[in-house]
């Protein structure tokens, strides 16, 4: 049972948290923007190189150093915005989704060229599970982790629900044309969902990067899972994507398990695989997602 | 005399290269109630979607109180005392009834919270709904919201674009009853109506529209008393 919890349960929903802070941008980038962003993974290493780099400079711990981060990177994002996504906002949504695929590579370059491909550590040393929770093994940083993402999951809601900004990003979502006959400034909301999107995707960079370590190719790596959550919560519904984020990382790790015999029941290896077979399922089975959301 | 609320002078538009509207004029004043009737692709909705900077106008001129606004994007058009009701998808079906009125004032930077009151007023059914989503609520509700939100910042002009399409008759004989009240209320308003007779009962004055010209106009006692009129769309009653 504790085995179960330690090596299994506990992962996922580390693993599950880090997904749904990654599946919010991208579902609200479909559900505002209208288009699938696959440079969002590249905006979170971006963001969590930019995290190091501060870390290196202050010799400050990564959490305290990441609010900066998380700024610095969505600057980055209304900028990237302007000059790759805005020139394309009228036309057919395929347009702005090949300039995501070229501003993700232009952005994994860079950050290849400026910090080099060698794989970092976010904090240096290994730290030993806490005394205190024994039996149960969790580390203080994954602490840290659950934490934060319940304060950034709260702080998300009570945008989207309780501040006239956040309203409106869910009325565009809703009825882009009649948001705009209603004088909503569609542009405001543009940019405050690259805000917020790019800030969580930070959040969820930097907490993947305490968990394991820092490559370039982490926000990759991170696509198709968080892509699968937004899909399976619903694409353009926030909360469906955080719901998505929990249910595969939890199934990624728990698969594992050796639920009949003592072989996992699925190898470790085929682990990404669990991800997209989620998406694929769903996409034939139920393609508005767990929540209702938009089909595609 | 002053300038009328709203004037459409010899204005030709239309979708792209298509030209729908081909000179139209047309005439709103102060505390008014106008009705466009005619057939199916007359051009009525398509005239108000001018007004509101939604097509391309190639010849002509939109004057809101003698103001040009010919071409003038939505978001700028709703900040000069605009609103506009469409036909189908007017409301933010996700967001509560509260939210949706909110929105209405969304240009505004005051507090909404004693327009909504005042909305709630005059539509007492929202009030019980304010928390539930807009898109749970039944046809002729919904309506209420998308007038609701419309009138939030006290328009000098109400646009509603066949508010009665799809609606049982009796929600219908309720909504032509809160577009009187609403008029007596003081704002001015211009609507499109399929259900013309009805529409033209509670008009001042209105216009028939056909192949995207204006055919005939006059006060709505007086179309419905016109027999060319009553020939082409009063006969049969009900839509059409």
């Amino acid at each position: 049972m504790m085995e179960f919890l330690n090596f299994y349960l506990f992962p996922g929903i580390l693993l599950g948290c880090i997904y749904a802070l990654g599946a919010i941008g991208i579902s609200l980038t479909f559900g505002i923007l209208r288009f699938s962003n696959f440079a969002h993974g590249d905006t979170m290493v971006l963001g969590v190189y930019i995290t190091l780099s501060f870390v290196w400079l202050t010799d400050l711990h990564p959490l305290v150093v990441m609010p900066l981060a998380m700024a610095l990177t969505a600057f980055a994002m209304l900028g990237m915005d302007r000059a790759f996504f805005k020139p394309f906002r009228k036309s057919p949504p395929i347009m702005s989704v090949i300039a995501s695929f070229g501003l993700m590579l232009m952005i994994r370059s860079a950050v290849q060229f400026f910090w080099g491909t060698q794989i970092q550590a976010m904090v240096k040393g290994i730290q030993p599970p806490l005394q205190w929770l024994q039996p149960l093994m969790l580390r203080e940083k994954q602490l840290y982790i659950l934490g934060g993402t319940v304060i950034l999951m709260v702080a998300m809601h009570l945008l989207l629900t309780r501040t006239k900004i956040g309203k409106a990003m869910r009325a565009v979502s809703d009825n882009p044309d009649l948001a705009a006959l209603t004088g909503i400034n569609t542009e405001r909301v543009v940019q405050a969902t690259w805000i917020l999107g790019a800030s969580l995707a930070v959040a969820a960079g930097v907490f993947l990067a305490l968990d394991t370590q820092v490559e370039t190719n982490m926000g990759f790596k991170m696509l198709l899972p968080m892509f699968a959550a937004a899909i399976l919560g619903g694409i353009g519904k926030p909360y469906g994507a955080v719901l998505g984020g929990m249910v595969i990382g939890i199934v990624e790790e728990v698969s594992a398990y050796p639920w009949i015999g003592t072989t996992p029941l699925l190898n470790p290896g085929y682990k990404a695989g669990v991800a997209f077979a989620i998406m694929v399922l769903m996409l034939i089975w139920r393609p508005q997602g767990l929540l209702r959301g938009r089909q595609f | 005399m002053s300038a009328p609320v709203l004037e459409l002078d010899g204005l030709y538009a239309g979708y792209g290269e298509t030209e729908i509207l081909h000179d139209i004029h047309l005439r709103v004043d102060e505390g008014e109630i106008v009705v466009i009737v005619g057939p199916n692709g007359a051009g009525k909705s398509t005239a108000m979607k001018a007004v509101f900077g939604l097509l391309n106008i190639t010849r002509g001129a939109v004057r809101l109180a003698g103001t040009e606004i010919t071409g003038t994007p939505p978001e700028k058009v709703v900040g000069k005392g605009v609103a506009y009701v469409p036909q189908t998808a007017n409301i933010f079906a996700t967001l509560s009834v509260e939210e949706n009125l909110e929105m209405g004032a969304y240009v505004s930077s005051e507090n909404p919270a004693p327009r909504i009151e005042e909305i709630y007023q005059l539509f007492p059914p929202l009030r019980e709904k304010r928390r539930q989503p807009a898109g749970s609520l039944s046809g002729g509700q919904r309506q209420m919201v998308a007038m609701g939100k419309a009138l939030m910042l006290h328009p000098k002009i109400l646009l509603l674009d066949e508010p009665t399409a799809g609606l049982s008759p009796k929600y219908r004989g309720e909504i032509f009853h809160i577009v009187r009240d609403i008029n007596a209320a003081g704002s001015t308003i211009l609507m499109v109506e399929q259900n013309a007779k009805q529409a033209l009962g509670i008009a001042h004055r209105g216009y028939v529209l056909v192949d995207g010209q204006n055919r005939h106009e006059g006060t709505g006692q007086g179309l419905i008393a016109d027999e060319e009129v009553a020939r082409m769309f009063l006969g049969a009653g009900g839509h059409g």
